[in-house]
């Protein structure tokens, strides 16, 4: 009971920060406030008893992403741009309608779901009771989401390290400032001292 | 932000504890929370921290472009070697049992081994984003950051 108490508090707490992210104008505070966001949402996983998860959102969501928000911010405006149509009563009323829409298939979809950390529910009966029991007598390693993470799931966690190494390889060919126009600019320079023969 | 004697103190001070720290979460992830992927961000979080005190440059000089690549890959080819090297000792593909003769030890040796390589991985990837982010437009950025940050965020 306590923990559901907590997680509602913590989920206004969660839509009030939203509130204030799409009121302000300041960059700047839109970046500071997100990164509360996610320390709030760390603090929801940790009352949820998935510390591992929370562990990630804290150091992923809170810390790097803030500080690559304002590295990126640099190159921007310090103020948000106000845009002429966004008082609009159309656009809002159609953005309101699907917002009601997805909001009331999410919560019929919700309903159906069992309780937070039912033991009897579909998902923990199938091969979770074997990893919870093999963990620690067969392998003893306390931290089940360690084994499931890096050996019962080892392949998926294989394809989630290669998304990140060809995420973070993709963003480096885009950042790195080798364009076309940097390159046919560098060529036409070395051209021009009369290196290349 | 180079010239703040408070905050390179702090930062002096508090950049070997941050990668001590990530290095226990790394390799105590099996006994207590976190493995390769929260060491691997908490890791890259001091070497940011440096570069945001002391400049890009010298964050670049810490940590040269080409061993972040090289990193980049090691980790990703660490995880597979550990999984071809299942495969040469008669198991499947990232069976740890085989490892060592016990299964269990094997299986604590995969598993460590595997998350070393997605460290390494992650440290490496959040590393070069955000030399890439704040590097992106080199003039701007090519001495200190501190009068162009500081003004902007204002």
């Amino acid at each position: 009971m306590t923990v559901f108490v907590t997680n509602m508090l913590l989920l206004l707490f969660l839509v009030f920060l939203l509130v204030l992210v799409i009121r302000t104008r300041r960059l700047f505070a839109v970046v500071v406030l997100a990164g509360a966001y996610s320390l709030v949402s760390a603090a929801m996983f940790v009352n949820l008893d998935a510390v591992d998860v929370a562990f990630t959102e804290a150091a992923v969501g809170a810390g790097i992403s803030t500080v690559l928000f304002l590295a990126t911010m640099a190159y921007l405006p310090g103020r948000e741009k106000v845009l002429p149509s966004s008082g609009r009563i159309g656009n809002a009323m159609s953005a309101a309608i699907i917002c009601v829409i997805a909001g009331a298939l999410l919560v019929a979809a919700a309903v159906e779901l069992p309780p937070v950390g039912d033991p009897t529910a579909p998902a923990h009966l199938h091969v979770a009771p074997r990893y919870l029991e093999e963990s620690y007598s067969f392998l003893h390693i306390p931290n089940v989401v360690t084994t499931v993470l890096a050996s019962y799931r080892g392949f998926d966690t294989l394809g989630e390290t290669i998304v990140v190494f060809t995420a973070g390889l993709g963003v480096l060919v885009l950042l790195s400032g080798y364009t076309r126009t940097r390159r046919t600019r560098d060529e036409a320079l070395s051209k021009g001292e009369g290196d290349d023969a | 932000m180079r010239d703040n004697p408070v905050l390179r103190t702090a930062a002096k001070i508090l950049f070997a504890p941050i990668i001590v720290f990530g290095l226990y979460v790394q390799f105590h992830g099996d006994y207590s929370p976190g493995g390769g992927f929260q060491a691997g961000v908490i890791i890259a979080a001091a070497f940011i921290l440096h570069a945001l005190i002391f400049g890009l440059e010298a964050g670049r000089r810490l940590v040269p472009e080409w061993l972040n690549l090289a990193m980049l890959a090691a980790g990703v080819l660490i995880y597979g070697g550990v999984g071809v090297a299942g495969m040469m000792l008669d198991g499947l593909f990232l069976d740890y049992n085989v490892l060592l003769p016990d299964p269990s030890a094997g299986q604590h040796v995969g598993i460590i081994l595997v998350e070393f390589g997605v460290g390494l991985t992650v440290t490496s990837v959040m590393l070069a984003l955000f030399h890439a982010f704040a590097g992106f437009s080199e003039n701007r950025f090519a001495d200190n950051s501190d009068d162009t940050a500081g003004g902007r965020s204002q």
